[in-house]
């Protein structure tokens, strides 16, 4: 197994966002695994507030000392919120990828639909696993 | 692949290895980039850089032969002194740089992991008529880099040789724990420090002894991406990046590397050059919107593109994001506004003086 963290509150799409539902609205991060793999974190690009979005689109880039990477909105809505703590504080994405959101959505009445797609963290943290050999 | 000797051992201490010109080396170590950039720059950092290439030279003719196929008159250079230079081609584009060094019977000549063939044939191409013995201990001197403010109250406890009294760009032939080493008040981060060559059987010990050494002054294990940004933060230029076989000296800013009292390859196109002023310049930028400019990225003036970047990215000392990059002549100048093509989306900067970190030799 890998030695990543996981939240057992979220599900998680194989291009390593976490979305977790709180008070209705789909809040959206990347995992401890993706932060690991990506290295420091210097920069997040965000979305704009009211800006609608797919699944699978992507939303916010978020750049290391390696590369820059795209963060994927995990399930379909509209941006009501973005975290701008890590405008000035990237880093926090290492040190508390869980807590580190990026953006929250209103989310469609495709929501069930979308998190069935997801994995559960026991699947995600098989994924990495499997994907990192 | 290639391992150097110490690829266990990187494991071992959790390093993320990657493909670097064909090796698998540390890019970090558990500590992350950032935090070992900070050590070089406030401590010191421990590099594991046995990928780059050594080659010997001797004979009555190696003064007369390296006059020939590098830029700098090695003639001023007394023994034990280090210098930087370049190989370049006959059109005046480079070939390598390279760091050289006088010793009392021979000449080192330490290159670029990338180009050790290339650079090797080129020299060999060069031989004839020349009464040297030229070659390449590579696999047999193993290099390790100590770089930062406190390498040399570190490497003082290893050693017999008063550190104290070794300019920057000279050397010793020392010992270190008891190992027979060169040791050559050189580096590529812009900070004071060593770089160390020992019998490659003595690597894993060295390198143990040393970080022993300087537990307790914050000395990390570097990898590959702290030195990339250390490099660039000194606008230390890197082969395949700010310096190619199409880059010429001149545009790269690297004149001052230029003795043009002596006869060398390519100094007629360099000379050529001078004369006519480069058409395109190396310069150093800064965004003035945020975003991390990366290399390959255009650089554009007015909405076209006149460059593109060759280095980019977040300055851990500064704190800021910046790039070097090439752009026309006219655009160079201090203060100019351009505009990065980051992911298609134009970001404004701004051409500011080079290097951004000033380096901290010893004199």
């Amino acid at each position: 197994m890998a030695d990543y963290q996981l939240d057992s509150n979220a599900k998680y799409a194989r291009t390593h966002e976490w979305v977790r539902i709180e008070d209705g609205l789909a809040v959206v991060g990347i995992s401890d695994a993706a932060q690991d793999m990506l290295s420091d974190v210097v920069y997040v690009e965000l979305p704009q507030e009211g800006d609608e979005v797919e699944a699978g689109q992507e939303v916010a880039v978020v750049e290391s000392v390696k590369a820059a990477e795209d963060v994927i909105a995990p399930v379909s809505g509209k941006v009501v919120a973005v975290n701008r703590a890590l405008e000035d504080k990237p880093e926090l994405v290492n040190e508390q990828p869980y807590q580190a959101w990026f953006f929250k959505l209103e989310p469609t009445a495709a929501l069930e639909e979308e998190l069935a797609q997801l994995m559960s963290p026991e699947e995600y943290d098989r994924f990495v696993d499997e994907e990192s050999h | 692949m290639q391992r150097t000797r110490l690829y266990a051992t990187h494991v071992a201490m959790g390093a993320r290895m990657v493909d670097f010109a064909g090796w698998e080396l540390p890019v970090q170590y558990p500590s992350g980039p950032t935090a070992e950039h900070h050590a070089v720059r406030n401590a010191a950092g421990l590099f594991d850089i046995d990928h780059m290439g050594q080659f010997e030279l001797r004979g009555p003719d190696a003064e007369a032969f390296l006059q020939l196929v590098q830029v700098y008159d090695v003639a001023a250079m007394q023994p034990y002194d280090a210098h930087y230079s370049l190989l370049t081609y006959a059109d005046g584009t480079i070939v390598d740089d390279i760091f050289l060094y006088r010793l009392p019977e021979r000449w080192l000549v330490v290159v670029n992991a990338a180009n050790r063939a290339k650079d090797l044939a080129w020299l060999q191409a060069h031989l004839n008529g020349f009464q040297v013995t030229l070659d390449d201990i590579s696999d047999t001197t193993y290099m390790l880099a100590l770089q930062g403010p406190k390498a040399e109250a570190i490497l003082q406890r290893l050693t017999p040789a008063d550190l104290a009294s070794m300019p920057a760009r000279t050397a010793r032939e020392t010992t270190l724990d008891g190992v027979p080493v060169l040791l050559g008040r050189t580096g590529y981060t812009g900070e004071d420090g060593f770089e160390i060559y020992a019998p490659d059987a003595q690597a894993e010990h060295l390198w143990q002894r040393i970080l022993e050494a300087g537990a307790d002054d914050g000395l990390l294990a570097c990898g590959l991406a702290a030195r990339d940004s250390l490099r660039f933060e000194a606008c230390l230029p890197l082969y395949g990046h700010e310096i190619d076989a199409a880059t010429n000296p001149l545009e790269a800013r690297l004149g001052w590397v230029i003795d043009w009292g002596h006869d060398f390859i390519g100094r007629e196109a360099l000379l050529k050059v001078r004369l006519e002023e480069p058409q395109r310049l190396l310069i150093g930028f800064e965004m003035l919107d945020r975003a991390v400019p990366r290399q390959g990225y255009p650089i554009a003036v007015d909405g076209e593109v006149v460059g593109h970047v060759t280095t980019g990215m977040k300055s851990p000392t500064l704190d800021k994001f910046l790039g070097l990059g090439y752009v026309p002549r006219q655009h160079s100048k201090l203060g100019t506004e351009l505009e990065i093509l980051v992911r298609g989306t134009p970001r404004r900067a701004r051409v500011v003086r080079r290097p951004f970190y000033k380096p901290r030799y010893k004199g």
